[in-house]
């Protein structure tokens, strides 16, 4: 695991580290309760730049300490993201499994649920429903997660072609293993690695589409902080104050960078043949 | 070739079906649609009436059809808002929503394809890095942040351009910039990836070999090459473009068809959300047949796979 030892790698994994404690224990981290107004410190600048004490990234129209609930606004954006991720990996997984292994019918009829999802615009999608059904946290995830199968589905179908008319399949087959066994217990494991390597680029996607949503105001509806609803709410001040806006942003910005870096971490760790652009 | 296109357009039609059908239920999802129509207080009888009117008492197949039918004349009702029809107020947006697209894709190729073509060039060197670093660091920030990252710079702090509206070409400057962030990363990563491919290629060491200049390599042998499939990316992404639209349009108050479709969800004018949902995904599903064509178009090994 060399790859992990990197600057870059070190860096992605202390700021997810972080943003999963932060989704955990907010808490633990966060020095002032999130929804604490303070109406005589209102849009303060961060306490670095000479704002009052105690509130280092400063504080909103509402006098609310920022820092605060940039980290208790990652819960809403993480769980969402990663229970999206969860959904659309499973089905995903299991459906381009079974497509992939019999081939045939199944497949062709799967290759086109496929294309046709492929050929709806997921942000669209995701918009339209939550207009008409609303934002609840279950809502989002099972939209964002049935949004998200048809990638999967397509990269482990892929995978299990590749592997399937190899020798050791064969001999599974042939001393007699159902399917379901040669499936999961033996082309499963192969695939896996191109799965992890997809779903870690998934998250970051995902939590983009979250925060673009609640940006729009589609998401967790407030008081509860989320991230993209902290900057559409700082925007309105940005002439005033602009600590507001800019800090959720850069907490996204970096989640969903380190996520990427450790996607291509991952990628090169555990399977070169990945490895798209660079050392060419 | 005619054949190829012809197979491909057949393609598009269960797209477009789904599109349809998604449409459809958007407004049956919660159940009663007379729920989403009306007021909270509206009264049994008026709902019966409703019903009626609109033909919501047949039954869901019937009322398919009659859905499918109109909307394939660009009919989805009066907006309950404005009273006038939801297609019209569409068409009032476009124009401002065209010209955004048109000045993004312009600025997105303006600058990721030579930045593409600069980087593959000199890969592995210090400007190499930094554009992947750029690249990568501007697909990772989302658009609506590049938008008020934009407002603080150059509006706030520096006064140069207006926070949002429309007018002039200074309006038009920050959200098509802002839109464009995430296309310029992407087409310059796709377009050094290309270009590096090219570059290993036989017929690049001929045309070096015969004495060509480097420039004349690089910009007729390898880029014009390279660029195949990132014309069939830029094709695809003027689909993905859309859902950026809403979003930059929502940042910058411009006054499109995005900013109009969130404004009809706050208001739950629901025929408007229809009527923009059907446009977008059919300018989606446009868009990858264009994507599809062209590429077969210029690159003949796409016609018989």
């Amino acid at each position: 695991m060399r790859h992990l030892r990197s600057p870059v790698a070190v860096t992605s994994l202390i700021v997810v580290g972080l943003a999963l404690l932060a989704t955990l224990a907010p808490g633990l981290l966060a020095p002032h309760d999130p929804a604490e107004q303070s109406l005589l410190a209102r849009l303060a600048p961060p306490s670095f730049l000479g704002g009052p004490e105690g509130h280092f990234l400063g504080t909103d129209q509402l006098g609310r300490d920022i820092l605060s609930r940039i980290i208790y606004g990652a819960r809403a954006t993480l769980l969402i993201s990663i229970a999206a991720v969860v959904i659309s990996c499973s089905i995903g997984t299991t459906v381009g499994l079974v497509a992939g292994y019999n081939g045939g019918r199944t497949d062709a009829l799967v290759l086109r649920l496929i294309d046709m999802q492929l050929a709806f615009p997921v942000i669209l999608l995701v918009i339209a429903v939550v207009a008409v059904v609303g934002s609840s946290v279950l809502t989002l995830i099972v939209v964002l997660g049935v949004s998200g199968w048809p990638q999967f589905a397509r990269i482990v179908r892929a995978a299990v072609i590749s592997v399937r008319e190899m020798e050791y399949v064969e001999a599974a087959r042939a001393i007699g293993a159902p399917a379901m066994r040669v499936i999961f217990r033996h082309i499963g494991p192969n695939v896996l690695s191109a799965t992890i390597v997809f779903a870690t680029y998934e998250l970051s996607r995902m939590i983009l589409i979250e925060a673009t949503l609640s940006f729009l105001g589609l998401g967790i509806q407030p008081p509860t902080p989320t991230w993209g609803g902290m900057i559409s709410e700082g925007q309105k001040y940005i002439s005033l104050a602009w600590a507001a806006s800019v800090f959720p942003g850069i907490a996204i910005a970096s989640t969903i960078l380190a996520i990427n870096m450790i996607g291509d971490v991952l990628r090169d760790a555990l399977d070169p043949r990945l490895s798209g652009e660079d050392g060419r | 070739m005619v054949d190829y296109v012809l197979r491909r357009l057949l393609y598009t039609i269960p797209s477009l079906l789904g599109i349809v059908v998604v449409c459809f239920f958007l407004t049956r999802l919660s159940g009663d649609p007379t729920d989403l129509f009306l007021p909270i207080d509206a009264s049994e009888e008026a709902r019966d009436a409703f019903r009626v009117q609109y033909g919501l008492d047949k039954p869901l197949m019937e009322q398919f059809v009659a859905f499918f039918y109109k909307a394939l004349q660009g009919d989805f009702g009066n907006s309950l808002r404005f009273g006038e029809p939801a297609i019209s107020l569409l068409a009032e947006r476009l124009g401002a929503t065209i010209q955004l697209a048109l000045a993004t894709l312009f600025i997105a190729v303006g600058v990721g394809i030579p930045a593409g073509i600069v980087s593959a060039y000199y890969r592995n060197s210090l400007l190499d890095v930094a554009v992947r670093s750029l690249a990568a660091f501007g697909q990772a920030v989302p658009t609506f942040y590049w938008g008020v990252l934009c407002i603080l710079i150059f509006s706030v702090w520096l006064k140069w351009l207006p926070t949002g509206g429309s007018g002039g070409l200074v309006h038009l400057i920050l959200p098509a910039t802002t839109l464009a962030s995430t296309l310029v990363a992407l087409l310059a990563r796709v377009m050094r990836s290309t270009m590096l491919d090219v570059m290993r290629q036989d017929f690049v060491r001929t045309a070096r070999a015969k004495g060509l200049g480097e420039f004349t390599v690089v910009m007729r042998h390898v880029a014009r090459n390279a660029f195949i499939p990132v014309l069939t990316v830029i094709a695809l992404q003027f689909g993905v473009l859309m859902g950026g639209v809403i979003v930059t349009e929502t940042v910058f108050s411009w006054p499109g068809v995005g900013r109009l479709v969130i404004q009809a969800i706050y208001a739950r004018d629901y025929p408007v959300v229809q009527a923009v949902v059907f446009f977008f995904a059919l300018i989606f599903v446009l868009s990858n047949l264009l994507a599809d064509i062209l590429s077969a178009v210029l690159d003949p090994r796409v016609r018989y796979k």
